[in-house]
């Protein structure tokens, strides 16, 4: 018996109007059209969503895990980036 | 430990998830494979038993709800594969692996559902018990088995309340009815308190579960809280536990309950309960017979990509 796997896809879900979409887990399906009615089934069975993207999980590129403190550390030193890193006198308001 | 080892220790002392492509070792990936596939296989066997009655529900309320539930389980069978997947397996080798015993699942479905009143014993005590495990679960520390977890339990919710809807039903009604709902409680209490597992003092796996956090309570604590929560819903049904021994220890505010029948249990795991083969034998005969339809959907999908290419 042949044991080959169908494709692997990433699904995201936009749960509602306005809202974007967000990965909720993976899939395997035959070609595209068979992987939203699968993730319609799998993921949307109580009205999770409103809409479905799926990618083949091979054209998904992801940052190395090792990279970690060379590709996100150099934004923890750069508190003049946020509104409270600047004084503004309390009689000004909200600004 | 070697440093890598320590920094992995770290993460975990601290909370911080394991995910997919970080650094694990071998027996923490090992451990996973086998706890989650083995949970994997649990939810797509245990649609068997439930599925035996779908057919024979006795009004639409009780078939629609039922229909639900085995879907469900379809559902949290493929999140679990798909978690197993990212430990870098394959999905058809995964579910070889039970269909040839290499790999086991939850011994409670090698129990026959021989009457409705199963129906509201398997959602009470069974996914009662599965809940309690899975809520424990949410916490664990890998990620995509934790966030399989939290949907799941979610979904789940809804499984136990029906069967136990279905009882009161039940118990509210003849005198036969009720005794059905007596004698299924009878077949499933203690299968349903070996669905923890081994007692801590004869589970090799546990400390190094717990020091990993793959688990967070040992199989003991876990059945003690399901006999804690069950106890005064099967009084509230009028129903009797059948354990002469059960009882309230005031001091500790917990039930005291007999000795499981260990024997019995590893009997079963090993192949030996009434329902093994059958259940094997369904399994294995979906996959055989269903396998056109892989080849079909593959052909297919081949098809229309050479019609694009052509257009």
């Amino acid at each position: 018996m042949a044991n080959e796997n169908w494709p692997l896809w990433e699904v995201f879900i936009r749960s509602r109007q306005g809202l974007n979409h967000k990965h909720v887990g993976s899939l395997r399906a035959a070609d595209q059209e068979m992987a939203i009615e699968n993730a319609r089934d799998v993921y949307t069975r109580r009205s999770e969503g409103v809409s479905i993207w799926v990618v083949l999980s091979a054209n998904v590129h992801a940052s190395n895990p090792s990279d970690k403190g060379p590709m996100f550390d150099p934004a923890e030193d750069k508190v003049y980036r946020h509104p409270t890193f600047y004084d503004i006198p309390d009689e000004i308001g909200h600004m | 430990m070697t440093k890598a080892e320590e920094e992995f220790q770290a993460k975990i002392d601290r909370d911080i998830k394991i995910e997919p492509k970080d650094w694990m070792p071998d027996a923490y990936r090992k451990t996973l494979v086998r706890q989650i596939s083995q949970h994997a296989h649990s939810e797509i066997v245990g649609m068997l038993p439930e599925g035996n009655w779908i057919t024979r529900a006795p009004s639409l309320r009780r078939k629609v709800a039922l229909l639900a539930k085995v879907q469900d389980e379809a559902g949290h069978g493929l999140y679990l594969y798909s978690a197993v997947e990212t430990l870098g397996t394959d999905r058809e080798q995964t579910i070889d692996d039970m269909h040839s015993g290499k790999a086991k699942y939850s011994s409670i479905f090698n129990y026959p559902t021989l009457s409705w009143a199963d129906m509201g014993a398997v959602g009470w005590l069974v996914d009662g018990a599965a809940i309690v495990n899975q809520v424990a679960l949410q916490r664990t520390s890998y990620g995509p088995y934790s966030r399989a977890m939290v949907k799941i339990c979610k979904e789940e919710s809804f499984h136990q309340r029906q069967g136990y809807e279905l009882l009161i039903h039940m118990c509210n009604g003849t005198k036969e009815q009720k005794e059905m709902a007596q004698d299924a409680l009878n077949r499933f209490w203690w299968p349903s308190l070996m669905m923890f597992g081994p007692s801590d003092t004869d589970s090799p796996n546990t400390a190094q579960s717990m020091a990993w956090r793959v688990k967070r309570y040992t199989n003991d604590d876990l059945r003690q809280q399901f006999v804690d929560i069950t106890v005064p819903q099967a009084e509230f049904l009028g129903l009797t536990i059948p354990d002469p021994d059960l009882k309230m220890n005031e001091e500790t505010g917990h039930y005291e309950f007999g000795e499981i029948n260990w024997e019995e249990f590893f009997n079963v795991v090993n192949g030996n309960g009434p329902c093994n083969r059958e259940r094997i034998a369904a399994r294995s005969n979906a996959k055989k017979n269903g396998s056109w339809v892989i080849d079909a959907a593959n052909a297919y999908a081949e098809k229309q990509r050479m019609k694009k290419k052509v257009a």
